[in-house]
């Protein structure tokens, strides 16, 4: 089980690989539709929000749309190659298990 | 083990749910159908357009045709400006600016075949065909909906198969034209838009702003 140390901590969580996927592929994602797409409470997807961004893989922004505020996030080069190294251990595990 | 392979699936399904344009609203294909409704009724009862008429009597044509192209234009118009008001509404409760890459792809793909649809028909009008329009739009619509279903809800795929499915109808029966036409953009619209609505969009409204 010694490849299990190559995961990375900041991505343990369902939650967080999600939030991960679905900015991997988006420029910008708002945090109503990521509550959507995860189907998170606002509190929980705040708090795994928090904690990757206190990693430096991703960031936010405050906008308007139109008079209503938005906050919308996207990934960091740190965190889009955490992410891509992420999924290869995966691979590598399940591959070699 | 399981565990890893289970959020490698979900990984997947979010990054394919969510590089797609999910805000188109139902609200506008409904508006789209009453528009073209509207204006098959205005066709067939201040133009007196129908089907067997534009195939046999030249002259009836001749008289007909300009009216029936700036006709198509208003309606055209309209449902243009009711289905982006609706769609742009509803990417506004979503916290989200319309002009995004997803929106881009969506256009673009509906845009091809919608272009060539309309330019092609612009010829044959010219040549003096002017029946085929019916049926051309249908098809060259449903192509667009095809094309442009990958990055929206899939849904949209059947629709633009059952466009092009009546628009073939309407082809080899070519009186019944005018009746597939309204079905086509006006009824299928409206059926399409009203699922839609109660499938995606009824539970985000009654979140309150």
């Amino acid at each position: 089980m010694q490849i299990l140390q190559n995961f990375n901590k900041a991505f343990e969580s369902k939650a967080r690989l999600g939030i991960m996927s679905v900015l991997m592929v988006n420029e910008v994602v708002s945090f109503i539709v990521l509550k959507d797409l995860l189907s998170m409470t606002d509190g929980n997807l705040a708090t795994h929000l928090r904690a990757l961004e206190e990693a430096n893989y991703i960031t936010f922004k405050k906008e308007f749309i139109g008079r209503k505020p938005s906050t919308v996030y996207s990934v960091t080069v740190d965190g889009k190659k955490a992410f891509e190294d992420h999924l290869n251990e995966l691979e590598k595990f399940i591959k070699g298990s | 083990m399981n565990e890893h392979l289970e959020n490698l699936k979900e990984i997947r399904s979010l990054m394919e749910r969510s590089s797609k344009f999910l805000s188109l609203s139902g609200l506008s294909g409904i508006s789209a159908g009453v528009c073209a409704l509207l204006g098959a009724w205005y066709a067939y009862a201040k133009l007196h357009v129908d089907g067997s008429s534009l195939l046999s009597i030249p002259e009836v044509r001749q008289e007909i045709v300009p009216k029936l192209v700036l006709e198509a234009i208003v309606v055209l118009g309209f449902a243009l400006f009711f289905g982006v008001f609706f769609t742009v509404r509803k990417t506004r409760k979503q916290g989200l600016s319309v002009w995004n890459k997803t929106s881009k792809l969506l256009l673009l793909n509906l845009m091809i075949p919608l272009c060539a649809g309309g330019l092609f028909c612009l010829g044959m009008l010219y040549h003096g065909f002017f029946w085929l329009c019916f049926p051309a739009t249908l098809v060259f619509y449903g192509v667009a909906l095809v094309s442009a279903s990958k990055y929206t809800l899939h849904d949209l795929f059947y629709l633009g198969i059952a466009e092009i499915a009546l628009g073939l109808i309407a082809l080899f029966l070519a009186k019944y034209n005018l009746i597939c036409w309204s079905i086509g953009f006006g009824v299928l619209h409206i059926v399409y838009g009203s699922v839609m609505y109660f499938k995606y969009d009824r539970q985000e409204s009654d979140i309150p702003n």
